[in-house]
């Protein structure tokens, strides 16, 4: 495609902190090139505003290469902007046009709450972790690599689930603000191998209960979360989940 | 949802294949005689307070998930494109169950209401027309209830048509997710699944559809 240069209208949600009001700024920026990263239109942009003596807009990002998940933009009402199994770093400009307006807005969660500008802060995710999305293993040596024969198709399924970066898109697209797809991942990942075995139950029930108790909304079936998740992860992996939650439930000696 | 779904998904398999009883165009003999079967048999009673019981529930249900779901978003998007994403049907399911609602409030004030309650004080106890005689006992002539209640009604015609509209959205959407939400998707069962609901609701909706229409235009006598 042929390199070109725009101008663009930008209409950036500002917010000083998390008890603050926010409201959307509007910013002009010229000759920006079609090779840049999203990210590096708003490094432009930021120095632009520094150099007029103005606040720059707080955003998350680090690897920059599309498999850290901390970017976090909703581009023209779109998880990650208008390319899909994409995200925010490797959304390239020459997806937009010349004179083009572009809304940019923080992940609207009420388990996400912003923390500045387009910030969120997505710690309900780690407590989701912590509250199962682990395994045990023996201390000592470590044990050699593929000593533990596993059927290549659970192998695979349990790898297209570790894809999940946590990035949020899932919840932040779902109409309902469910976190189910992000659960599903992480649950899956470990239900589908022999490490995962030990705390199988304990984990669905314990991560299921510490995702509703952050305030997550509940899943109808959109499939919304699918279509914008930048890893393609499944629904299937809900699927899964749902029927580890089911068979642990009807397990467990308590409650 | 998924459970109180599957439940009346199975109910209205039955209510259609009665109801298409009249297409049989036997005066509604054979459509009298299940309905009659349906009001009096104890099993199909009991039954039936468990149908209300559990539409009362997926009611309840979905008023549960629209508060919570309303909730976990408290600031909402300035600009949204779910259409990029998803379904309209999908999204709109709280809407649909609104409308179906409504329409099922009508439905059986038409004919739930005489049907069960006729025999004390509502309108069959001054409409001798509405009972014959078949098979030496008396039945309800349900049948004479649906031509009074769509003959020349174009505007019952119309709410009923749209009634079954909105029960088709629903069930698009629904069909598929109660499997999804006990945990059955699967390679290669899924897209049969998927294939089953649209045939299903396609079947039911028009079936149903066609039941007001029928009587509207003298298909039916």
């Amino acid at each position: 495609m042929e390199h070109y240069h725009m101008n663009l209208t930008l209409k950036i949600w500002r917010q000083k902190n998390s008890n603050a009001k926010g409201n959307f700024e509007t910013y002009k920026v010229s000759n920006i090139s079609s090779e840049m990263s999203f990210l590096e239109l708003f490094d432009v942009l930021n120095e632009q505003l520094i150099a007029e003596g103005k606040e720059p807009i707080a955003f998350d990002h680090d690897c920059r290469e599309g498999i850290c998940g901390a970017c976090s933009m909703y581009i023209n009402g779109e998880a990650h902007g208008p390319w899909s199994k994409n995200t925010t770093c490797q959304l390239h400009m020459r997806a937009f046009k010349d004179g083009d307006t572009i809304v940019v807005e923080p992940w609207r969660s009420q388990a996400f709450p912003v923390l500045k500008d387009l910030v969120v802060d997505r710690s309900a995710f780690d407590r989701i972790i912590q509250a199962g999305g682990y395994i045990s293993v023996n201390t000592g040596n470590a044990v050699d690599a593929n000593a533990i024969p596993i059927d290549k198709k659970d192998a695979d399924d349990a790898f297209m689930a570790a894809a999940c970066i946590g990035c949020g898109a899932c919840v932040a697209t779902c109409p309902n603000g469910s976190a189910m797809l992000f659960v599903g991942a992480k649950i899956s990942q470990l239900a589908l191998l022999p490490q995962g075995e030990p705390e199988r139950e304990t984990r669905a029930l314990n991560m299921i209960a510490q995702m509703d108790k952050e305030g997550f909304g509940n899943c109808t079936n959109v499939y919304a979360c699918e279509a914008e998740c930048p890893k393609g992860i499944s629904v299937a992996n809900i699927a899964r989940m749902n029927r580890e939650y089911l068979s642990a439930g009807l397990n467990a000696d308590t409650k | 949802m998924g459970l109180t779904g599957f439940f009346l998904i199975t109910f209205l398999i039955v209510h259609c294949l009665i109801n298409s009883m009249i297409f049989f165009n036997d005066g509604g003999e054979t459509f009298n005689h299940w309905a009659h079967f349906m009001g009096s048999n104890l099993i199909i009673r009991t039954m039936e307070i468990g149908l209300f019981a559990f539409l009362l529930l997926h009611i309840f249900q979905g008023l549960m998930l629209w508060s919570q779901n309303r909730s976990a978003r408290p600031v909402r998007y300035a600009v949204n494109r779910p259409e990029k994403n998803s379904k309209w049907y999908s999204r709109s399911m709280g809407l649909l169950g609104t409308l179906i609602l409504l329409f099922l409030i009508l439905h059986l004030y038409h004919f739930w209401v005489p049907s069960r309650m006729g025999g004390i004080g509502s309108i069959h106890e001054l409409e001798p027309a509405s009972l014959s005689t078949y098979s030496g006992q008396e039945v309800h002539n349900l049948y004479n209830e649906m031509l009074m209640v769509f003959r020349e009604n174009l505007w019952v015609v119309i709410v009923y048509v749209l009634g079954v509209f909105s029960l088709f959205w629903h069930l698009l959407h629904g069909f598929q997710s109660a499997f999804q939400t006990f945990g059955l998707n699967h390679k290669r069962y899924t897209p049969l699944i998927k294939g089953l609901g649209v045939a299903y609701s396609t079947i039911i909706c028009i079936a149903f559809a066609s039941m007001p229409v029928a009587m509207y235009m003298n298909w039916v006598s």
